[in-house]
Formats: structure tokens, C-alpha cells, sequence
């Protein structure tokens, strides 16, 4: 089939790059125009910079400037009797031959590979319940997800502490009155599942309410074309809304991975309840509070905590290239 | 005044200030003078510049955790109404550790008198961050207060490092109820003490002896004191480690026995399980300090009248021996401005007959001083909650047995964080104690060399 117009396509193209040389000149005249405008001798580039410089103050002095004073440190050694010599990456060498440190990373890995799974899927399984339109009192059955979040970490580790209790605890009580085994939360083989049970109950709500936010701003088109098509909710929940909540999966991994890894404040409350168990090298953050404030080696403790923070770069790039690997595939 | 005086020797600093009228600037560096090294005490002050000190126009800041002590510190300023003393709680124990050596690190922000527990003395002089107070009149004090507490506060030089505040001499809590129940006598030896635990946890499996807390080193440094342990010797940048000598190992193989044995228990102490536990009768006896009474008390109210006290079980029949747990002193901080006015005041504060008396009376505090510990007001108090007993001539008697050459090292905070990790484990988990123990050293000595010192033992 032939379309016969009036303009032939060489006509077509002359005009078309007509049109693009005249919008380009009329930006160039604006943009001139503009740079005239502008006064003071000051740019628009740089008043840009005025804008960000809030941040970038607040950004170099609580951020980066800690920080290079910690790497600074963390190249030296102070001794309580003899000062402060500088050991170049003394401390680093030290790190690396560190079973206690080394003992840490492993365990928060492992931490990291039992609890995230666990916690992103009921994270997946409460947004998709709640935006599926099926639940009544959706909005509450929202809000009590999320509220364990709001909650201090530290009440949070108390009020598990107490649940725990193997003598007095409710549950340890409720195991006597039915006269079952009384269940060991506290011993060293349950530990890390007790402490990824209260991970899991503060920060499920947390990811929820990121997922659930990225499953409102699929277009409802979609979802129409596809009833159309005849897909039901789990199809529908299957190919549209799991494929579309991909990045906001993958932010929610990410945080994972930094949580996990500087796990910090659970384990230190409960410490307390089983010194047994959790001792001062737990995980690779306590560790670091532990030379720093116990043992005054802020030098080794600063060291430490570069590392752990290499780790983390490591376990984060590691997670995103397998992730978008699997992607392609 | 914008030099920072620490900085600075004595004489460097004086002849910065010598023209200066500033008495107090000048008694900065007296104060200064007597590091680790000197063993001369530096000059007396003049009785005229105390006068004069004491007259002057001055704010002290205070860092304390004990609570309501403006009452004490109104009794003082009666007296002194020239001297002010801003009360500033730092929190309790190693939070106010940390917030003090931060402050020092930073060369500012440091207060001029703070609350140091007697264990934590060594941890902060080392460092040169006390205030000797000899030249303030410290000697001709040592004859007020119970000679322990005198050699807690005496350095390897004899520096007076602080003025003791209140004590813990350690006794034994025990249920007399559990006991006649189950036929168990007081023990007066550690061996009927063992005894008696098996015979009691035979007869009921729920109920021990008593619990050793696996978290609680002050505890085990108490029963390392009474039985003539030795695990600190400091002089200077020598330090003496044996924290698992032939006394310690004594102790070690006893507890790590009975705890092998299932017949105590090791939960950690101040949980809600462990008051749950003095509660309800899981424990017979608690192994506190002197001031354990009072805390019971007021922790365990539904026990009243079952609880009575005793001394420590001890390690040969017809001995007389205890440690300390707990207590604290008021020290003069290294680089306050004004340190006649803060150590004349640490002074008030503790040897003062209203003061002293007051501590006990408001917040319950076991003295240090012998005239109140010889009162017949205090030693004569009959305590309803143990069925009118004088648990106060007790403890003061207790009190009398503790050996006085007890010493701390200069870094607490690590041994207390080792035995935790080895020692305390051990408990926990009901493994060999004495192995445990001989960890604690060895992991101690690296730190101790580590850090500088040069270890014996």
C-alpha cells in the first residue's frame, strides 16, 4: 500500500531540522538573555551551590570530618603508658588477624541471611494484603504493623527481655502451666534467633509502609488490563505487583544490610540478661563500643569500624550484583 | 582564664602566675605537682589562704549520681555562703566515667569535684586526673575513717586521691524461713556453706543456695579480697597481674564446683528475673554489701521479716575476714580552678558529723567513718524488715574485718569486661571455672602489656 501526500520526505526532513536549528537558537538567545539577568557577578551555578550549602556545611562537619578524623585516628596507637605513636595500618593488620572481630562479621552474616528473608517476605505479604482492597479495618491492621516501629529500640529489646525471662517470663510461665519444656530463648543456640525475632517485629512495619507506598503509584491501567485479560488478584499480585515493587525491594535489602551488619542496640540491651551468651565482641559494632569506651583503644576502635564499614560497601555491591544479575538472566 | 593549667607544670605555671594575686590559680599547681612519680606531697597550704579561699566569691561544679545530695551540700553552704555547688548528675557509674574522661580528653567541660567508686581510683589517676589532696590537709584525716576505706583512697606513694563517701562491706543476706524449713544452719565456713547447698537443693530442686550473678565482677572481686587474694600490685607503670593467684584459684575450684554441680545458680544480678527470684524464694542468701539490706528492702517488700544477716562464711573456722562491694569517695578533678575551695568542700562533705549522719539517714549509705560506725544511734537500729535485728552493728563489724591493703589496677573497666567474658561465662554457662579464671589473666596481661605496663605475674 503507497500513501500519496502532498510533501515528499525530503520536504519532511528539511522541515523538521528547520524547526530543531530555530528551537536551538531561541534556547541559546534565552539562555543569553538569562546570564544577562543574573547580577552580581555570581552565576547560576554558583548560586546553586548557596542553596546545597546548608547541607554541605552540616554534611562536612557531622559527616565528613568525623570521618577522616576516625581514619586519622585509627593510624595511630595510645597507650596508657607511653602516649601515642603512629603505627600506619598497624591497626588494620591487627584487625585482619582478629578472631573476635572476624567471629563478629561472621555472625551478623549470619544474622543477616536468617533474618532479612524472613522479615522482607512478611513485609511483601502485609502490603500486598493491604492493597489488595480484600481486608476490612485495612487502615488499622496498617497502623499496628508500623506501630512497633515507632518504638524505642531500646524499650523494645527491654520489653522482648522480659518476654524472654526463662524463669518469669509469660511465656517460660505459660510452658510451667501446661507443663511442656520451658522453650531456652535465651541460650546460646536460640540467641540469634530471639534477637532476629525482635529485628523482625520493629522493622517488618518499617518496609511495609515502603512497599506498600510503591504499590500505590503502579497505574491503575495496568491493573485494568490485565482483568481484562483475565488475570485474578494472585496473577495480578504475581506479574504486575511484585515485578514493580523491584526497587523498592531492593532499597528495603539494602537497608537490610546496613542494619544487620551494625546490629547494635538489641544485642546490647540484652546483654544484660545473658552475659553468658552475648559477650563484648557480640557483633563487630559492639566490639568497637566496647574497645573504645572499655578498653580506651579508641585508635584500634576506629580502625574497626572503618572495616566494618568496608564490609558493609562489600555485602551491599555483592547483594546489588546479584540481585540484578538474576535480573537478566 | 584561657590556659589550660594541666598543661602546664608547677613551675612553668607559676611563674606564668606569679605576679598574680590569683590564690587559687597558685594552688592549682601545688595540687599539680604531685603526679605519678613525685613522692613528696607538694607544699601544705597556709591556713590564710583557706580562709581567704573560703571567702571568696566561688561556683564548684559537682558530678554526682547520688541522689538528693543538695540536702548534704545545704549543711556545707550554711557554712560557706560565699561557695556555690552546682549538682550535676552524669548518670550512674560508667556513663559518668565516660562523660569525665571525655570532658579530660577534651581539656574542658571537666568538673571540680566528681564521684569515683573506690575500684575506679587507679583508672583515673594513672592518667594524672586527681587532685592530691595532701596539701589540702588529707593526712591528718586518716584517722577518721575506717583504715580499708583510708588505704582505698591512698595511692602507691601515698597520695590521698579522694575522700571516702560511704562503704560496702560485704555479709550474707539469708532466708531464715527457708533455712528452718529445711533444717539448714547458718554456715559459718564455706565448707558448711557447701554443705548446705547441696542439702538444700536435695530437698528442693527450685530453690539454691544462692545465685552468683554472671555479670557481677564487683562481687567476685569482694570474695577475691576475702580470701586474701592479691590480684592487683601497682607502682607506677609496674603493674603486679595475678588475678588468678593461689588464693584466687581457691575460690576459683569452690564456686566453679558447686556451680558444675547445679547447686547454685548464676543469673545476672538487677534483672527482672533475679528480683523476681529474691522474691520468691529461688534464692536462700544473697552475698551483698552493707548496703544490700536497705536495697532489699525496699526491692523485695514482700519478704519482710523472713530475711536475716550474717557475716561471710568463712575460709577457716573461727576467721574474721571480708571485702568490699560498692561505695564511693568525693574527688578534687585535675585542672579545676578553684582547689582549695573543692577539696575543703569534698572534705566537709564527708567528714563533717551532720553530713556523714545525713548520708545515712536520707539515702541509706553504710558509713566510712569510724565515729558514726561506732554510734550507738546507727549500730543500734533495729530494722523491722529483719524481724528488729541490729543488721547495722553487723555490717559495722563486718566492717572491722575487711583487710586493708586490697588494691585496684589502672584499668578496671577492661579486667571487669575479661571476667565477664571469661570468669562470668564460665558461671553461665556451668563450664570449668578455673580454666575460666586462668583466661582472665592471660587475656588481662596482653591488654596490661598492650597498653604499656610492665606486667608481673
Amino acid at each position: 500500500m503507497t500513501i500519496t501526500t502532498g510533501t515528499s520526505p525530503a520536504q519532511i526532513q528539511a522541515a523538521g531540522r528547520q524547526r530543531w536549528t530555530k528551537r536551538r537558537r531561541r534556547s541559546e538567545r534565552q539562555r543569553r538573555s538569562e546570564r544577562r539577568r543574573s547580577t552580581g557577578g555570581v552565576s547560576q551555578a554558583n548560586r546553586g551551590y548557596l542553596f546545597v550549602a546548608p547541607f554541605l556545611i552540616f554534611f562536612l562537619g557531622l559527616f565528613l570530618l568525623p570521618l577522616l578524623y576516625a581514619a586519622y585516628l585509627s593510624l595511630f596507637r595510645e597507650r596508657l603508658v607511653g602516649g601515642t605513636t603512629f603505627v600506619g595500618l598497624g591497626n588494620y593488620a591487627r584487625a585482619f588477624g582478629d578472631d573476635r572481630l572476624i567471629g563478629g562479621v561472621l555472625r551478623v552474616a549470619r544474622f543477616f541471611l536468617l533474618q532479612v528473608p524472613i522479615m522482607l517476605g512478611l513485609a511483601l505479604l502485609a502490603a500486598l494484603a493491604i492493597d489488595s482492597g480484600l481486608l476490612r479495618l485495612s487502615k488499622v491492621f496498617r497502623l499496628s504493623i508500623f506501630v512497633p516501629y515507632a518504638v524505642p529500640s531500646a524499650v523494645a529489646a527491654l520489653m522482648w527481655g522480659y518476654l524472654y525471662g526463662p524463669d518469669y517470663g509469660p511465656f517460660a510461665q505459660l510452658a510451667h502451666r501446661i507443663g511442656t519444656g520451658v522453650p531456652q530463648f535465651l541460650t546460646a543456640s536460640h540467641m540469634l534467633g530471639s534477637l532476629a525475632n525482635i529485628v523482625t517485629w520493629e522493622f517488618t512495619g518499617y518496609d511495609m509502609i515502603i512497599l506498600y507506598a510503591a504499590l500505590r503509584s503502579i497505574p491503575q491501567d495496568l491493573y485494568e488490563a490485565a482483568a481484562v485479560d483475565g488475570a485474578g488478584a494472585w496473577r495480578i499480585a504475581w506479574s504486575i505487583k511484585i515485578p514493580a515493587l523491584r526497587p523498592a525491594l531492593l532499597l528495603c535489602l539494602l537497608f537490610s544490610v546496613i542494619g544487620s551488619f551494625q546490629l547494635f542496640t538489641e544485642p546490647n540491651l540484652v546483654q544484660r540478661l545473658a552475659p553468658n551468651v552475648i559477650d563484648s565482641a557480640y557483633t563487630p559494632n559492639l566490639y568497637a563500643y566496647s574497645l573504645a569506651f572499655t578498653s580506651q583503644d579508641v585508635n584500634y576502635a576506629a580502625a574497626v569500624s572503618f572495616l566494618l564499614g568496608l564490609v558493609i560497601v562489600v555485602a551491599s555491591y555483592v547483594v546489588l550484583f546479584a540481585t540484578s544479575r538474576r535480573a537478566r538472566s | 582564664m584561657p590556659i589550660s593549667t594541666r598543661r602546664f607544670s608547677r613551675r612553668n605555671l607559676l611563674s606564668v602566675v606569679s605576679a598574680s594575686a590569683l590564690a587559687g590559680v597558685a594552688a592549682t599547681a601545688c595540687g599539680g605537682a604531685s603526679g605519678q612519680n613525685s613522692t613528696a606531697p607538694g607544699a601544705p597550704v597556709s591556713q590564710s589562704d583557706i580562709d581567704k579561699a573560703m571567702k571568696t566569691a566561688t561556683t564548684l561544679t559537682f558530678w554526682t549520681w547520688v541522689p538528693d545530695i543538695s540536702k548534704e551540700v545545704d549543711v556545707f553552704r550554711q557554712k560557706y555562703p560565699a561557695i556555690k555547688v552546682n549538682v550535676v548528675n552524669p548518670g550512674q557509674g560508667t556513663p559518668a566515667y565516660t562523660k569525665l574522661r571525655t570532658a579530660l580528653k577534651a581539656g574542658k567541660g571537666a568538673p571540680d569535684l566528681a564521684q569515683i567508686e573506690y575500684q575506679y581510683i587507679p583508672t583515673f589517676s594513672i592518667t594524672k586526673s586527681l587532685v592530691d589532696l595532701r596539701p589540702y590537709g588529707a593526712d591528718a584525716l586518716k584517722s577518721t575513717f575506717v583504715d580499708w576505706a583510708w588505704g582505698q583512697v591512698t595511692g602507691a606513694n601515698g597520695e590521698v586521691w579522694g575522700y571516702p563517701q560511704d562503704t560496702g562491706p560485704m555479709g550474707m543476706l539469708y532466708r531464715a524461713d527457708i533455712f528452718a524449713q529445711y533444717g539448714v544452719g547458718v554456715p559459718k565456713t564455706w565448707d558448711e556453706f557447701a554443705a548446705a547447698a547441696q542439702k538444700l537443693h536435695a530437698a528442693n530442686p527450685s530453690v539454691y543456695l544462692t545465685n552468683l550473678a554472671d555479670n557481677e565482677a564487683g562481687v567476685w572481686h569482694g570474695l577475691q579480697w576475702q580470701v586474701g587474694a592479691k590480684p592487683y600490685t601497682v607502682n607506677g607503670t609496674k603493674v603486679g597481674l595475678d588475678v588468678n593467684d593461689e588464693a584466687s584459684k581457691k575460690l576459683a575450684s569452690f564456686w566453679g564446683s558447686l556451680n558444675q554441680r547445679g547447686l547454685i545458680s548464676a543469673d545476672p544480678d538487677f534483672t527482672d528475673g533475679w528480683y523476681q527470684g529474691l522474691e520468691k524464694g529461688k534464692y536462700a542468701t544473697w552475698l551483698t554489701a552493707a548496703w544490700g539490706p536497705v536495697f532489699l528492702s525496699g526491692s523485695a517488700k514482700s519478704t519482710a521479716g523472713k530475711w536475716r544477716a550474717a557475716p561471710l562464711p568463712q575460709w577457716s573456722a573461727g576467721a574474721n575476714a571480708s571485702g568490699n562491694w560498692g561505695g564511693s569517695t568525693t574527688a578534687v578533678v585535675q585542672g579545676t580552678k578553684n582547689p582549695i575551695a573543692a577539696a575543703k568542700f569534698a572534705e566537709f562533705l564527708n567528714t563533717d558529723p551532720t553530713t556523714t549522719k545525713m548520708f545515712n539517714t536520707e539515702q541509706s549509705f553504710f558509713p566510712a567513718t569510724k565515729a558514726l560506725l561506732a554510734d550507738p544511734s546507727f549500730i543500734g537500729q533495729q530494722a523491722s524488715f529483719y524481724s528488729g535485728q541490729t543488721v547495722n552493728k553487723v555490717f559495722a563489724d563486718i566492717s572491722d574485718s575487711v583487710d586493708t591493703s586490697f588494691q585496684w589496677p589502672p584499668f578496671l573497666d577492661e579486667s571487669v569486661n575479661d571476667w565477664t567474658d571469661t570468669v562470668g561465662k564460665a558461671l553461665g554457662d556451668r563450664t570449668d571455672l578455673s580454666a575460666a579464671a586462668g583466661q582472665w589473666q592471660s587475656r588481662l596481661a596482653t591488654y596490661a602489656k598492650a597498653q604499656g605496663f610492665q606486667v608481673q605475674g
